[in-house]
């Protein structure tokens, strides 16, 4: 494991290296990138100047689960998104490249593809969460800090798995990859907003079938002292961690699932 | 010597679908590889031929673990490629010879240091490698150029160092010299014949160009439809299958096709003739006498079988 990991900081440092030859396309693009993020909460900020509250919650607690979303969101979009161009090496037959090194396939695809220009639209989300921490109202105890850090770490395994799933998803069907960005990218979008404001049958698939409610909104609750007005269950806004392990478990089992075909199947 | 390679009974099938009208698709068992064995001693090369899609490719991504056989049983010093590939991999080299496995955007050098950690090679020991490589294979003045700048015959020399630089114990070759001009393929070559003879490498080569394995390759197994229908010394092929030798004769001047009994004349050009004989069944002397009879000589040269013709006529007699 402390040789995967070693092994992975160094093509990491390769893949920079070797992208950093094209700087400028890079400052363009992360400054691109970051702007068209904030138009985001922009977006947010126009909405509130008309009502004052949404669904109960003032402008800054939305800010809160935004920023809290999008840093999550962005973690995994950052490190892990990139094993959606799994197809792209399946039809190149660069995948068996990989297969024929000592290390696991899934870190060295998400290495060799690694985009270090993401990080424009963390540092949005950062941004937003950290304006959103100064303006509400909350007593910061250490147990909402570490609900805090864990939801965010949390929230990043629970949508890294998403893609995951959706690349293994990607062996038995090449060309999944909208079909899947659904998925991530429309989650991302959907946890961005309170869980209440969507009819029952979205809120059981965010909460419980695609686990995204448990990237930021439930832990939300507890940091800003709000009842849950979707289940009620109050144990449920610490689940995050948990959840996040349950689906690593099972997406490792997919994976290695989808490999075994691949190998059995050569296609 | 104990084998390295172990294949015994391996078959691969594949489930293919066959369009049928619109909608209805049909299932096909489609067997890429046939019950095919053999064994690969410590330091042995051995060219692996056959037409494209006779099953190469696939025996190779058995023999790496990229693809687990339908049925048999496959060790690789040792391990089961299937259930270990990992292990294997630290064990093994593979040159695909259309594909890189260099980082594009780095370095040749730069390229190697990340193999070396993939493979945890001790630096002294990378070092002492890379040094013999490079001096070998000529490699000091392109060492730092960016792999997307180095010409085809570079990329090669970078490529098959790639491979062997973490001292596997047998390397597979997938055409090691496709497109390369006649300088770059002999310096291949003689480095892989070195890496054999000093460090006992064993190399499977897979390739169309015959020159490859004559100079490599004492032993060749040619593949055909998935079955192994030939595995034994080079000098046996060309003996079985090698018989049509060419007399060329250049006559005093030219002349009508020579008609001489137990050769044929294939061709004419001017006052020179070609007359095909079967090795076997007629010497070349008499052959020679009975021309001089025909026609007076003026000089004579015989044409030995080509691997190429030896190769097209094994495909031809296999149908």
């Amino acid at each position: 494991m402390g040789d995967t990991m070693a092994v992975y900081g160094r093509l990491l440092a390769a893949r920079i290296r070797g992208q950093w030859q094209y700087r400028t396309s890079f400052f363009v693009y992360l400054a691109a990138q970051f702007t068209i993020t904030l138009l985001d909460f922009l977006v947010l900020l126009v909405i509130f100047t008309h009502v004052p509250r949404f669904a109960g919650w003032s402008l800054w607690e939305v800010a809160l689960l935004y920023g809290l979303a999008g840093v999550s969101f962005r973690l995994a979009d950052l490190v892990v998104s990139q094993v959606e161009y799994l197809p792209r090496h399946l039809l190149a037959g660069s995948f068996d490249r990989m297969l024929v090194r000592p290390l696991g396939a899934l870190v060295q695809l998400s290495a060799e593809e690694f985009e270090l220009r993401r990080v424009g639209t963390l540092a949005e989300a950062l941004l937003v969460l950290g304006l959103a921490i100064a303006h509400v109202p909350v007593h910061w105890t250490w147990a909402r800090v570490a609900v805090l850090v864990s939801s965010a770490l949390s929230g990043a395994v629970i949508f890294a798995c998403i893609w995951i799933l959706g690349a293994a998803f990607t062996f038995l069907v090449v060309d999944g990859r909208e079909f899947i960005n659904a998925f991530t990218y429309g989650g991302n979008f959907l946890s961005q907003y309170p869980l209440q404001i969507y009819g029952t049958a979205l809120r059981i698939i965010l909460g419980i079938v695609v686990p995204i409610g448990f990237a930021a909104f439930f832990p939300v609750l507890y940091i800003l002292g709000k009842p849950d007005p979707v289940t009620g269950v109050a144990v449920i806004r610490f689940l995050s961690p948990a959840v996040a392990a349950a689906m690593a478990l099972l997406t490792r089992a997919a994976w290695r699932g989808a490999i075994r075909h691949h190998r059995s199947t050569g296609s | 010597m104990s084998p390295v390679v172990e294949v015994t009974g391996v078959t691969k099938a594949f489930t293919v679908a066959r369009r049928r009208g619109r909608l209805r698709r049909r299932f096909e068992q489609v067997v890429a590889v046939d019950d095919v064995s053999f064994t690969l001693a410590e330091g042995e090369m051995v060219g692996y031929i056959g037409p494209n899609g006779a099953g190469k490719s696939t025996t190779i991504k058995m023999l790496t673990g990229i693809l687990v056989p339908s049925a048999g049983r496959v060790r690789v010093a040792g391990l089961d490629p299937s259930r270990q590939r990992v292990e294997v991999a630290r064990r093994i080299g593979v040159v695909f010879g259309q594909r890189t496995q260099l980082w594009w955007d780095l370095p040749l050098r730069d390229s190697f240091e990340l193999l070396r950690h993939f493979y945890r090679v001790p630096a002294p020991r990378h070092a002492a490698n890379l040094d013999t490589f490079s001096q070998l294979l000529d490699m000091g003045p392109f060492l730092d150029t960016p792999v997307r700048q180095l010409s085809l015959g570079q990329r090669m020399r970078g490529e098959i160092t790639a491979a062997l630089l973490h001292d596997p114990a047998i390397v597979y070759l997938d055409e090691p010299t496709i497109g390369l001009d006649v300088v770059s393929k002999s310096q291949v070559r003689e480095f892989l014949a070195s890496m054999n003879r000093q460090r006992g490498t064993t190399v499977l080569l897979t390739t169309h160009d015959l020159a490859d394995i004559e100079r490599l390759c004492r032993r060749v197994m040619i593949i055909d439809r998935g079955r192994v229908i030939h595995d034994g010394p080079l000098a046996d092929i060309v003996a079985r299958y090698g018989q049509q030798r060419t007399l060329v004769v250049d006559l005093a001047e030219p002349r009508p096709p020579l008609e001489v009994e137990g050769a044929t004349t294939v061709a004419v050009d001017g006052p020179r003739q070609w007359l095909a004989f079967d090795g076997s069944a007629v010497s070349a002397s008499a052959l020679v006498a009975a021309v001089a009879a025909a026609a007076p000589l003026v000089d004579l040269s015989i044409e030995e079988p080509g691997i190429e013709d030896v190769v097209r006529r094994i495909y031809t007699e296999h149908p």
